[in-house]
């Protein structure tokens, strides 16, 4: 079976996060020239406030807002990962939004279609702006990796005190 | 065009709405905030009115880049009204998300009056606007209340502003909160609220937000980013304002035990280094902000573990040093016991330094104080007296009233310890060794306050010999003010302050971007000087003069005891007088300190005038 190409999408760390919604701003500035986080492809969340994160499309494999559309209104591009959606086929019904574990997908306020990140081709600005650096456009791989070396540190903690550079 | 150009109108008496335009000539004079809050104020109010008769306006103000990604000013709202701590000018700020969602409902202003019959919540969604019976509400922290309203209205992101038990019950430092952690904090403006059975607003927009110049805004924003990245905001992204505390103390203007001394033997433990290194969990920021200073303290063990504020240096003084009291934990408990009554932290810890300095002087005895052993120190006792305040039992009644008028009541010589300006309470620097900031503190149009001024820069950066009061010192003050006038009605955070190096011709660029108004950085000054120039003339209309710009007694009487480079420095009378004669002379300001007619003229008050002309004929 051919290897697919793995897919890059937007995580935030929520060490890192601290709910300031910067990446509302810009993805809404990007996207519709306004400021308006109802139009924002990723969302923040402050359930307190020590406990913030920022959420947005994790490209699932098999993603089950493409499956639970009855229109077929929505398709994952096999090279990104991304959900495309047919603005004509879509009428705004929500399964889809249901189907989302994440709130990921959203039905704009003024198309009355569904709406989600679609990674600004490649160049996500949320992550540029992000000021904590708190958002990574990232594969799965490199977030486990990211896990990996963390937890090591951390068992090593006096080990890399002593180590050189 | 980044206002939305309509003020609401609510009468709680009547339920009525009305939208009225924000003219084009009230952006550009007053831009927004304070500056718009306060024009509102004295156009909708009559002099000498009571702050809590039902005719005076409670407004809340945004700015013109309140909505936008603009951080600090993205998010921020102020709450102008009557104080009824001064009688006059009363104004605060608060950041966090609410005022963002004001613009995004559609308004720039909110304007309250009236008195609703029952207590009411008002329900903003958008294009609808809904009175609720606020019933179940009452006695809940403005944290609960807001939590209750957003289950029962059913979403997460609406945004609250409510008052405690303590604007319920008129206690005259009462402030607002939004979104959990962001106070209103000063001058009254919860009690205000409570006296129109206004228990919270709720706000839910959904609106656009646009800019007139997206993209060069958007690069602007960008170069703000940066800028917040470097040391302009060091302080406030690492210690936070905490660390002053170290530092007043090593100049001798930390004051203590309600201003006994001006340097505190336990300075250590309260200092912003161990409150970092001991209990700040995590440090977060408003929503649009790229500085992020909130500094999140958890207590981690002993009578207090899991109690969890957010902590600035001004309450933390307050609270603790203030009070004498050099524990952390009980002073984290302080402000949240504050923050759950929906108090000024740092009236609330003037008020009761007060107390204490009058019962170790036998002014106040045990009778008085249901048996607390109120001595300076006793944290215990502190929070006791905290909870009294806030439910008006007790002494806390009479503290309820501000420092000014329980010392009144107190009698006994109380006033001697009675630390306020224009009845607001003291903030956290010891100016009698810092004279310039002395000056600044007598005329704030505000009362006591480090904020309208910023004066104790040069006294601290020692850009001046701040042992001594001389001319000149009137000019630093007015340049200051009338930047940070421009800065409140911008609703920037005063923690960004340092990231606008060019001040007001980064200022003026900024609101031209977002605004499409074209403003030279020379106008823009003008507009700050103008808003100070308005305030005044408020206070002045509600009969303030230079008997007003007065200093604590204490400032005025007794020298800095301690063995420290402040030692024996004072504010005399002679002192004031001088600074005083020099800020109103560069104000353009009468001997009495009220602003002239041709003055008012030359900065576009001219309509005003009939508010100075009878003084001046006398």
């Amino acid at each position: 079976m051919a290897v697919r190409p793995a897919r890059k999408f937007v995580s935030a760390d929520p060490e890192k996060c601290v709910g300031c919604a910067v990446c509302e701003y810009v993805c809404s500035l990007e996207k519709e020239k306004v400021f308006n986080p109802t139009k924002s492809r990723i969302r923040v969340v402050r359930l307190h406030p020590l406990i913030n994160l920022s959420v947005t499309c994790r490209l699932c494999e098999d993603a089950p807002c493409v499956a639970s559309c009855p229109r077929d209104a929505l398709e994952q591009s096999e090279e990104t990962g991304v959900i495309l959606i047919d603005e004509e086929k879509c009428n705004g019904c929500g399964w889809c939004i249901e189907a989302c574990d994440y709130g990921a997908i959203m039905l704009h306020p003024e198309t009355r279609v569904v709406f989600t990140c679609d990674l600004c081709d490649g160049e996500p600005k949320c992550v540029e702006w992000c000021p904590e650096e708190a958002l990574d456009f990232v594969t799965r791989d490199i977030l486990a990796q990211k896990a990996r070396i963390t937890v090591v540190k951390k068992l090593f903690q006096e080990a890399m005190k002593t180590v050189p550079g | 065009m980044s206002y939305a150009k309509r003020i609401l109108h609510l009468d709680l008496s009547t339920g009525k709405t009305e939208i009225e335009p924000l003219k084009d000539e009230m952006t550009k004079k007053y831009i927004g905030g304070i500056g718009l809050g306060i024009r509102l104020l004295l156009d909708h109010s009559k002099p000498g009115m009571d702050p809590f008769s039902p005719e005076i306006p409670l407004i809340f103000a945004t700015g013109p880049l309140s909505g936008t990604m603009a951080p600090t000013a993205g998010n921020s709202y102020a709450v102008v009204s009557k104080s009824p701590a001064s009688g006059g000018v009363g104004e605060a700020k608060s950041h966090g998300f609410f005022g963002a969602e004001i613009k995004r409902a559609g308004y720039d202003v909110f304007i309250f009056k009236g008195k609703a019959e029952k207590p009411v919540y008002v329900w903003v969604d958008d294009d609808s606007v809904q009175l609720m019976d606020a019933k179940h509400l009452l006695g809940k922290s403005p944290a609960e209340t807001e939590e209750t309203i957003r289950e029962e209205l059913g979403d997460l992101y609406i945004r609250v502003a409510a008052i405690g038990p303590a604007g319920e019950k008129l206690v005259k430092i009462a402030c607002i909160l939004n979104d959990t952690t962001r106070a209103a904090g000063r001058t009254g403006m919860g009690a205000v609220m409570g006296s129109k059975n206004l228990k919270a607003v709720a706000v839910r927009g959904t609106k656009d937000v646009t800019v007139a110049k997206p993209d060069e805004f958007r690069e602007f924003v960008k170069m703000l980013h940066e800028r917040m990245k470097g040391p302009a905001t060091t302080k406030y992204r690492t210690l936070g304002t905490p660390e002053n505390v170290l530092v007043l103390n090593s100049l001798g203007a930390l004051p203590t035990r309600n201003f006994t001394n001006a340097t505190f033997e336990g300075a250590e433990k309260v200092s912003g280094e161990y409150l970092n290194k001991r209990f700040v969990a995590k440090i977060i920021g408003c929503s649009s902000c790229a500085m992020r200073c909130e500094h999140i303290a958890v207590v981690p063990e002993g009578p207090y573990k899991g109690t969890t504020s957010r902590m600035e240096y001004e309450p933390l003084w307050a609270l603790g040093i203030n009070c004498g009291i050099d524990r952390l934990d009980a002073i984290i408990k302080a402000m949240s016991v504050c923050n759950y009554y929906g108090m000024d932290g740092i009236g609330a810890g003037v008020i009761v330094g007060f107390a204490m300095d009058c019962y170790e002087h036998e002014i106040l005895t045990k009778k008085d104080t249901d048996g607390l052993d109120l001595r300076f120190g006793n944290y215990e006792a502190l929070l006791e007296m905290l909870k009294k305040m806030g439910t008006r039992e007790g002494l806390g009644d009479i503290l309820a009233e501000g420092v000014k008028r329980a010392a009144e009541k107190i009698g006994k010589g109380a006033e001697k310890y009675a630390n306020h300006i224009k009845g607001l309470e003291m903030t956290g620097y010891d100016i009698r060794g810092l004279k310039t900031a002395a000056l600044g503190y007598a005329v704030s149009f505000r009362g006591a306050d480090h904020n309208r001024h910023g004066a104790y820069a040069p006294d601290v950066k020692g850009s001046v010999d701040r042992f001594k009061a001389e001319k000149g010192r009137g000019k630093l003050v007015r340049e200051i003010e009338d930047l940070y006038t421009i800065i409140d009605s911008l609703i920037l955070c005063k923690f960004s302050r340092g990231v606008y190096y060019e001040t007001f011709k980064d200022l003026a660029q900024y609101y031209t971007l977002a605004t499409g108004i074209e403003v030279t950085p020379e106008e823009l000054q003008v507009t700050g000087e103008r808003i100070n120039n308005l305030a005044r003339v408020f206070n002045v209309r509600e009969g303030f003069s230079r008997k007003d710009d007065h200093l604590p007694a204490k400032v005025m009487s007794t020298p800095i005891p301690d063995e420290v480079v402040s030692k024996g420095s004072y504010v005399s009378q002679k002192e004031l007088n001088l600074l005083l004669d020099d800020y109103y002379e560069v104000r353009g300001w009468t001997k009495d300190g009220i602003p002239t007619i041709e003055k008012l003229n030359e900065i576009g008050l001219n309509d005003l005038a009939y508010i100075v002309k009878p003084k001046k004929e006398k």
